[in-house]
């Protein structure tokens, strides 16, 4: 609880000194680690961040849910493919969650969509590569979850509590399917040449665009400055990139796989491995809406939007008719 | 180990019986479970995406458990023909629109709820099964319920789309009460309750119960002895492709 911001009295921010003594509260909550909660004052540029990085977070989930959820129906075992809806069937709660956190900020999940929908708001680029074969199911599990779970969980202490919240929940299951998708191309990695083939080639692939999901280069990175010091962020881009890459190159190893980078080695003074350089202008076309999926992800997510529009009318038809209760949804 | 049940010459062992039994089940779990993946991704609202996969969910580990009654699950999912697969046809019916997939949910789920209610109050070999199944069944029956009523009575699109996703799927409702041998129902009467169950909540949804034939031009009971509809091989060819890739592959 921001109690600090809370002890301001009612009708202070009407005057200007009022709006300056919110604001010195807010900054002495912030600095103080208490969590910032719906109804506490928050400056308009701290509630215009949290509802873009949020918004941002829930069409991350739902939208990724597609490169999976197009293997669903091949899963090669039915333990995998039970596996796979459930870790997809997570997404869609992940989302959920994350719409419900935006709209303490006073934004309506309606108006979110319509923005992911008509392209105002974006979701992580990583989701706008093709999933190829079954391995990259692997892939996505270890190195795209891998790499929300490192940005992640710093969320989990971010400063607005009900994001917070809904970070501890989601890491908890986001680590889950990180550990499911390592243990897919494990099988894989032993299993037949042909099976170690195709993962090799899923992580060739997967590799890059995961270490862009940290986002651009500390240098050119044009929220994260302010959004550390409202400890939305905890850490840089370069240094979750750079976490993420030396947690990444024993995981290889022991999986039998090797890392598409050929500068990629340990330094021995920086304690931290050395890593190639990431290609920006891809990352830059890709987040321009010129990756690979970029079209099949928008079209896919309107046309289910438009064309289950009339079940959701169909439905606010029949609650607003049996308001009063005497049949309908309540009843078993 | 055990696949396919063969007819011989000999009488069939109670063990064959049973294998079939839980393969004819199995079956229908597993395609379902199949045909309510391929909404991942399309539902109408978040909620559903949320619904849809996990009533997916519990229909493939009821699938699993009674797959691995009859041989290797695997085996049996993804190493079978079509003509060697024993679900009803009902289940196999693609998608359609909303309306369709709630309607196949509705008769499938009303069904099996009644099933698995005698099955678990039986003490066949399945019955452990039927109780843990009843449990989840209820809550896809519900959900398919209120789903029948919030399109049937909302606007005049959804009630004219759920009448026609009601009669289209009709003539696949008769084969459900074909007996299963080696299960101990009393069928005309899971029928009877069926029926009743259907035009109670038709009713309440302002449709209107058809009455056209509940079977086709094949004969009742066709699913269960490997006839299938046309998109049926189709919807295998994608399920089973990758593994039948990688003979012997472990995964």
């Amino acid at each position: 609880m921001a109690t600090a911001v809370d002890s301001v009295g009612a009708d202070a921010g009407d005057s200007a000194d009022g709006g300056a003594e919110y604001e010195r509260a807010f900054d002495a909550a912030v600095a103080a680690d208490e969590r910032i909660e719906p109804r506490d004052w928050m400056p308009d540029a701290y509630r215009a961040t949290l509802v873009r990085q949020i918004a941002q977070h829930a069409h991350s989930e739902i939208i990724g849910m597609q490169p999976e959820a197009n293997w669903i129906t091949r899963a090669p075992s039915l333990r995998r493919k039970a596996i796979l809806m459930a870790k997809v069937q997570d997404e869609a709660g992940h989302g959920l969650y994350l719409y419900s956190a935006a709209e303490t900020l006073g934004t309506g999940r309606d108006e979110l969509l319509d923005k992911l929908h008509s392209g105002r708001q974006k979701y992580s680029s990583i989701f706008n590569y093709p999933t190829l074969t079954w391995a990259d199911v692997g892939a996505i599990g270890w190195l795209v979850d891998g790499a929300a779970i490192t940005n992640q969980v710093p969320l989990c202490r971010c400063s607005y509590g009900p994001y917070a919240r809904a970070m501890v929940r989601i890491c908890k299951e986001e680590s889950f399917h990180q550990r499911q998708g390592y243990e897919l191309l494990l099988a894989l990695s032993r299993g037949t040449p042909e099976q170690h083939a195709m993962a090799q080639d899923a992580v060739d692939r997967w590799w890059w665009p995961s270490l862009m999901m940290f986002g651009p280069p500390d240098t050119e990175s044009q929220h994260s400055a302010q959004s550390m010091a409202w400890k939305i962020k905890r850490h840089s881009n370069d240094e979750l990139r750079q976490r993420f890459v030396d947690i990444c190159v024993p995981q290889a190893e022991s999986l039998g796989l090797t890392l598409p980078d050929p500068d990629l080695r340990w330094n021995e003074e920086r304690g931290q491995h050395d890593f190639g350089p990431i290609d920006w202008t891809e990352f830059r076309d890709v987040l321009a809406g010129n990756g690979p999926c970029n079209e099949e992800r928008l079209t896919r997510r309107r046309r289910a939007h438009e064309e289950g529009a009339w079940v959701r009318e169909s439905a606010a038809a029949h609650a607003a008719k049996h308001t009063t209760g005497e049949t309908g949804a309540t009843h078993g | 180990m055990t696949t396919t049940p063969r007819s011989g010459t000999r009488a069939p062992s109670r063990d064959a019986v049973l294998t079939a039994a839980a393969l004819a089940l199995g079956d229908d779990a597993l395609v379902l479970s199949h045909r309510l993946g391929e909404w991942v991704g399309h539902a109408p609202v978040l909620e559903e995406e949320v619904a849809l996969s996990n009533i997916a969910l519990d229909l493939l580990g009821q699938a699993r458990v009674l797959l691995s009654m009859a041989g290797d699950e695997d085996e049996l999912a993804f190493l079978r023909e079509e003509r060697a697969f024993r679900n009803l046809q009902l289940v196999e019916q693609p998608n359609g629109d909303f309306a369709h997939t709630i309607a196949r949910q509705l008769y499938f789920s009303t069904y099996q709820y009644l099933l698995h209610t005698e099955l678990a109050a039986g003490d066949g070999p399945l019955a452990p099964l039927a109780g843990k199944a009843v449990k989840e069944v209820a809550y896809h029956r519900d959900h398919a319920e209120q789903w029948t009523l919030r399109l049937g009575d909302g606007t005049d699109t959804g009630h004219t789309r759920m009448q026609r996703a009601v009669d289209a799927l009709w003539r696949y409702t008769g084969e459900m009460f074909q007996p299963v041998e080696g299960l101990d129902v009393d069928w005309p009467d899971l029928e009877t309750s069926w029926l009743e169950r259907i035009t109670q909540v038709l009713g309440r949804a302002t449709l209107t119960v058809p009455g056209s034939p509940r079977t086709g031009a094949w004969a009742a009971g066709a699913g269960r002895q490997g006839l299938h509809t046309e998109s049926f091989g189709r919807m295998l060819a994608e399920m089973q492709h990758l593994h039948r890739s990688h003979p012997g592959a472990a995964w």
